[in-house]
């Protein structure tokens, strides 16, 4: 379905890794604000749902469109300038830079887009406030626990004020308590700024946070808004 | 992100009571860390081979240095034992002696060693390497001489050797394959004919294998040389048998969870570093027997080994063979250190020790303390050289490796002064930097050495260069070459120079024949001699190139006084005055058989000039038409020769006309200034040296690079993920090298300076910085930085593609 | 859930009329159904009978009769064991789930479809449960997170019997 006013669009997404097929003709899209969980058993071609939405990974046919603009024929400049600006990302782990305190690494993005490091740092900290992690600001990633590390991540996909976040498992590495707490972080961060959310995840309590849900099987992709 | 991976704040685990440990424990543990390295996978495959690669790199190295003296050793006999020294008093001719005539001579840039022979008897002692004495118009050849004459190169020379080529030399009369050398036989009326010749009745020197003391400064030199050379290398095996060692680690964290206590885990690991160096030593040891192949074919500065020459030297070898492996295990046990393997992973000190700067320090002070006292008092002949030696090689060394143990002090606190400012990449590398500098400054400490010792040696070397560079008077644009062309009456001295003039390539031929002159009356001072000039016979053209006259016709004769001996127009050679021209066999003028030549009325008194060669000549200059150069009794000839430049290998033509008039005959080339060739040898050598350990400290900082960013794939797919550039990227790497080598080429710079000081005081000469020295290894540190960023990039970039995302 | 037991724990803690016991119960377990007096009234009744509770005082006013409960020594021995008995876990053994399933399958329906609209309805049902927890307090949270896990273990069961389904379709049709 793709019902006017919709931010991120893709239609009949086709993408083969090699000889396995990953996607074979999703659908999808989401508005504004909106939080979509991608839901699906393991291998069923969600991650892959999401870097092609994300401009990640080029789909080998199939179109996505943001905002207007058609992302498979931008050059990959151009997608990664997207990224840089209008899109945020918090994966499972394995994402901080470890060298980095967690305040530079929140600031990182607004840098990348060319931010001055005072300013971009006040902003992160702002934002790790939010997620309540002010406190490990001068901390280096090693040197914090794995629920704040993952709120740490998602300051930084939200300092820049993009449009779609898009979130792989953004709870997959954490216990029940700090994975909510994260999710709620993030969902409720997300729909006060209007921010799209992309939601890949496995699990059903994490995927009760979105306001519907996808569901991936055989690459295909299934709304289940319109399904009753 | 993993939280328990690296939690802080932990205390490396308390030491427990360490347990009394059984020699077959150690053995076990030794040998699974050995299985280890073989059986776990493709990972520790790939570290073990790294490894075994780099300290492999390190042991041929050592290898090879450990077979220069043997290699010199067994080419010095071999020369010692082919030495054809004349002494004052040739032995009387008898069966046994053979008459000898130096025959070397230069084709294009190579010198050519060459005898001429002919055997007094029927017993003649032979030189190594040929089966019997070359009869008159043969010749032995050494091999690399066959072949350049039996090469297209060699046209020109084969013209030279009027000889026929009955074999080839054997090893044992050679110095090196590349040796260029041959014995030919002439008959004693040739020899009669002219040619500076001797005698010998036997082959080889008395000294041979009786090794001369070493000079104190050239030992200085040797022992400094080779700190500058191998330290490099000693540290690039140390960094070898790091390589992995996160992925080791967190393999030893496995094991713990299994239940390993940490002293089994250091073990286990000291077994696989073991192992990984063990293996090296079999490829160092089979990259030096395929290095020695190839050196035994290559001419490196006009030296050349055989292959079989090349045999590393017993003690050394087994230093090498016991010393690699225990540094391998040794380093290993230092570096686990400084981290706790804990079963659910690694943990760095939280808060690693600072580096302390005390020891650090007084290693560069004790060496400057040891250098200090021996400045301006360093000279062979000083006594205790020996002691002074020592001390002085101490001190260096000790400076140097100062220098190098200050360097992870200084990028540390360098580093840490950063404090995330600047732009992103730029961040980035600092950041990196902070949390581990130890691998780059442990990579970058080899650097330090290398230059720091080759800009201290280098400043020695130009300062002395400078004074051996002398201008030698000659002038290259009034004549090319010059030759002594022995002749036994002034006619055939007339025959030289035409022949020169009609030989390719000459353009011109100032020639002029010389001989001696004495006065027929006694010396007033000492009346037991004759006062002596001498008498130069040369034509108006040749005459101008030699004395400052405005005309000149042939029946002229000038006069130069030398003013060292007589003063002004004291000597007997004036106007009108009568000289005699006899001289008897010891060389003393011969009034009873006096001939008598007077010297024209019309002579005039002229002034000297320099000539081509540099020389001012004084005396009676006489045309042709003034006296009959046949007249001279014992002249010598001197050639000097204008050549036309668009002839190729005019030179050559030209020694080969000479060859024909005397195969003793060397012709000279003339240059305004000389150079000592060893010293630009030693420039070369360093430079090469230098260079070849900054290439191999880039190969150590490409390989941990690569590491570091293998390791972190994930993170940078992410990096990708969120838009960062890939330029972005690369800069972090580039800044991430440089700023670590650009630390130590200064570092190195000053201790470079420091003791190339303390070495110009300690033999007494005027400070002098080479500049060019300096910028050239400052390029050549820029160049490694460039090469590690460059081969870096292809895998970041193929490692910056989102397939890294995927987790299935 | 047994009324009776979660009456005589809230008497424990002193004396109440019947219409403050309903108010209890309601605000710490009535999130979903409130009690309705007559039950209250009914169940204290059967507790005076077996003697688990006494009448503590009876308040005469205008308006309705109001009895004071408490609680007697027989009606804390009672409590006791009833909190120190463990519940039987359920063995969910009797599905409509399943049998829906195997019914689809059976008469060539789409079963996926079937599990699909499920998996919507739990899910429709998790969002409004997690949308109650974000606004609740802790006794909010903990009830919700208690229908949650249970809602997700049902889906857990959609899911792997989603990826069963193939396999399921032979074994019902052979």
């Amino acid at each position: 379905m793709t019902p006017a006013g919709s931010l991120l669009i893709a239609t009949s997404l086709h993408k083969t890794y090699g000889h396995t097929p990953a996607l074979e003709g999703a659908d999808f899209s989401i508005h504004p604000g909106e939080v979509v969980a991608v839901m699906g058993p393991s291998g069923s071609g969600k991650s892959t749902l999401l870097h092609c939405l994300a401009g990640i990974v080029k789909p080998d046919s199939g179109s996505v469109h943001y905002n207007g603009r058609e992302l498979t024929s931008l050059s990959d400049a151009e997608r990664s300038g997207l990224r840089r600006g209008e899109f945020g990302f918090v994966f499972q782990f394995g994402q901080l830079v470890p060298e980095l305190s967690c305040v530079e690494n929140v600031a990182l993005p607004l840098r990348l887009n060319g931010t001055r490091r005072k300013e971009a740092e006040a902003r992160a900290s702002a934002w790790m406030e939010r997620l309540e992690v002010a406190d490990v600001a001068h901390k280096r990633p090693g040197e914090v626990s794995g629920g704040q590390g993952q709120r740490v991540a998602v300051a930084r996909s939200l300092v820049t004020g993009p449009r779609v976040l898009f979130a792989d498992e953004p709870t997959g590495a954490l216990d029940s308590l700090n994975g909510e707490r994260v999710m709620e972080l993030l969902t409720e961060a997300a729909r006060e700024s209007r921010t799209a959310v992309v939601l890949v995840t496995h699990e059903a309590r994490v995927a009760a946070y979105s306001d519907r849900e996808v569901v991936v099987r055989d690459g295909k992709a299934r709304d289940m808004a319109g399904v009753r | 992100m993993s939280g328990h991976d690296a939690i802080s704040g932990q205390d490396a685990p308390a030491e427990e009571p360490r347990p009394r440990v059984s020699v077959a424990r150690w053995a076990a543990d030794l040998a699974m860390g050995a299985r280890f390295a073989v059986t776990g996978g493709r990972e520790s495959w790939a570290r073990t081979i790294m490894t075994a690669v780099g300290v492999g790199l390190g042991v041929a190295l050592l290898l090879l240095a450990s077979s220069v003296p043997t290699a010199y050793a067994l080419r010095g006999e071999r020369s010692d034992a082919r030495a054809a020294l004349g002494f004052q008093e040739d032995p009387k001719p008898g069966p046994d002696t053979i008459r000898l005539g130096q025959a070397s001579t230069t084709y294009r840039d190579q010198d050519i060693d060459g005898l001429v022979m002919a055997p007094d008897g029927d017993s003649p002692p032979k030189p190594p390497g040929i089966s019997h004495i070359p009869g008159p118009g043969q010749m032995w050849v050494s091999p690399a001489l066959k072949k350049l004459l039996d090469s297209d190169d060699g046209e020109l020379l084969r013209e030279r050797f009027p000889y026929r080529t009955i074999g080839t030399i054997s090893h044992d009369g050679l110095s090196g394959p590349s040796d260029l050398r041959y014995y030919a036989g002439l008959s004693h009326k040739t020899f009669d004919r002219g040619i500076a010749d001797y005698r010998i009745d036997r082959w080889g020197t008395k000294n041979a294998g009786k090794p001369n003391p070493l000079d104190p400064a050239l030992l200085l030199l040797i022992i400094v040389g080779c700190v500058v050379l191998l330290l490099p290398v000693v540290i690039f095996i140390a960094t070898a048998a790091r390589f992995g060692g996160e992925r080791r680690d967190r393999r030893l964290a496995a094991l713990r969870l299994v239940g390993a206590d940490t002293h089994m885990t250091r073990r286990i690991a000291a077994g696989e570093s073991l192992f990984g160096s063990l293996l090296g030593l079999a490829v160092g040891t089979a990259l030096f027997l395929l290095g020695r192949e190839i050196i035994g074919g290559v001419e490196v500065w006009g030296v050349s080994f055989f292959s079989s020459d090349i045999v590393p030297s017993t003690p050394l070898a087994l230093a090498v063979a016991v010393a690699v492996p225990a540094s391998a295990v040794i380093v290993t046990l230092v570096a686990l250190r400084g981290i706790a393997i804990e079963p659910l992973g690694v943990v760095r000190n939280a808060a690693p020790k600072r580096r302390r700067l005390w020891w650090r320090l007084l290693l560069p002070l004790l060496g400057l303390a040891l250098l200090l006292p021996l400045a301006g008092g360093f000279g062979s002949g000083s006594a205790g050289g020996d002691r002074k030696a020592y001390q002085a090689a101490a001190g260096a060394v000790l400076l140097l490796i100062g220098v190098t143990a200050l360097l992870p002090w200084v990028v540390e606190a360098v580093v840490e002064r950063f404090g995330g400012r600047g732009s992103v990449p730029w961040q980035l590398a600092t950041r990196r930097l902070q949390l581990s500098s130890g691998t780059a400054s442990r990579a970058v400490s080899g650097i330090t050495v290398a230059v720091a010792g080759a800009i201290a040696i280098q400043m020695l070397f130009a300062t002395v260069q400078d004074q051996n560079t002398e201008r030698t008077g000659q002038d290259p644009h009034r004549a090319q070459l010059m030759a002594n062309v022995p002749v036994a009456d002034g006619a055939q001295a007339r025959d030289a120079f035409a022949r020169y003039r009609a030989t390719k390539g000459v353009r011109d031929v100032l020639g002029v024949t010389e001989d001696y002159v004495s006065d027929v009356h006694r010396d007033k001072d000492d009346p037991s001699t004759y006062p002596e000039e001498s008498l130069t016979v040369a034509d108006c053209t040749s005459l101008r190139e030699v004395i400052r006259i405005t005309s000149c016709e042939n029946g002229d004769v000038f006069l130069v006084d030398s003013p060292s001996y007589y003063g002004e127009g004291a000597g007997f050679a004036k106007p009108g005055a009568q000289v005699n021209l006899s001289f008897d066999d010891e060389g003393e003028p011969d009034l009873s058989r006096k001939k008598l030549w007077t010297i024209p009325a019309s002579a005039t008194k002229v002034k000297p000039r320099q000539d081509p060669t540099g020389g001012e000549r004084t005396g009676i200059f006489a045309t042709p038409g003034a006296f009959d150069v046949a007249d001279l009794p014992d002249p010598r000839a001197v050639a000097m020769i204008r050549l036309d430049t668009s002839v190729p290998d005019a030179t050559e033509y030209v020694r080969n006309a000479s060859a024909v008039l005397s195969p003793t005959m060397d012709v000279m080339r003339l240059s305004s200034t000389s150079q000592s060739e060893e010293f630009t040898v030693i420039r070369k050598a360093l430079f090469i040296g230098a260079t070849a350990t900054l290439l191999l400290i880039g190969a150590s900082m490409i390989v941990t690079t690569l590491e570091q960013l293998r390791e972190r794939k994930r993170l940078l797919s992410v990096l990708v993920a969120f838009g960062t550039r890939r330029t972005t990227l690369s800069w972090s790497v580039l800044w991430q090298t440089a700023i670590p080598v650009v630390l130590g080429l200064a570092l190195s710079i000053a201790g470079g300076l420091a003791l190339g000081v303390m070495l110009l005081k300690m033999v007494g000469q005027p400070l002098a910085v080479d500049w060019t020295g300096l910028a050239t290894m400052t390029g050549v540190g820029g160049g490694v930085i460039l090469l590690v960023t460059l081969v870096s990039l292809p895998p970041l970039w193929r490692m910056m593609r989102p397939e890294g995302l995927r987790t299935e | 859930m047994s009324i009776g037991h979660t009456l005589l724990g809230l008497l424990e803690g002193g004396p109440r009329h019947g219409y403050d016991l309903k108010r209890a119960f309601d605000e710490r377990f009535g999130h979903d159904r409130p009690l309705h007096y007559g039950q209250v009234y009914s169940t204290m009744s059967r507790l005076l009978k077996n003697g688990l509770v006494e009448v503590d005082g009876i308040e005469h006013g205008g308006g309705p009769e109001r009895k004071r409960y408490a609680i007697t020594d027989a009606g804390i021995t009672d409590v006791e064991h009833w909190l120190t008995q463990p519940e039987k876990p359920e063995p969910y053994l009797q599905s409509v789930l399943y049998t829906k399933v195997v019914i689809a399958l059976l008469t060539g329906r789409d079963a996926a479809d079937l599990l699909d609209v499920q998996r919507a309805e739990h899910l429709r049902l998790m969002r409004d449960l997690t949308q109650r927890k974000r606004g609740g307090d802790l006794s909010d949270q903990l009830i919700c997170d208690h229908a949650l896990f249970h809602l997700e273990a049902d889906l857990r069961w959609l899911e792997l019997t989603a990826a069963r389904l193939g396999q399921l379709a032979k074994a019902v049709r052979s």
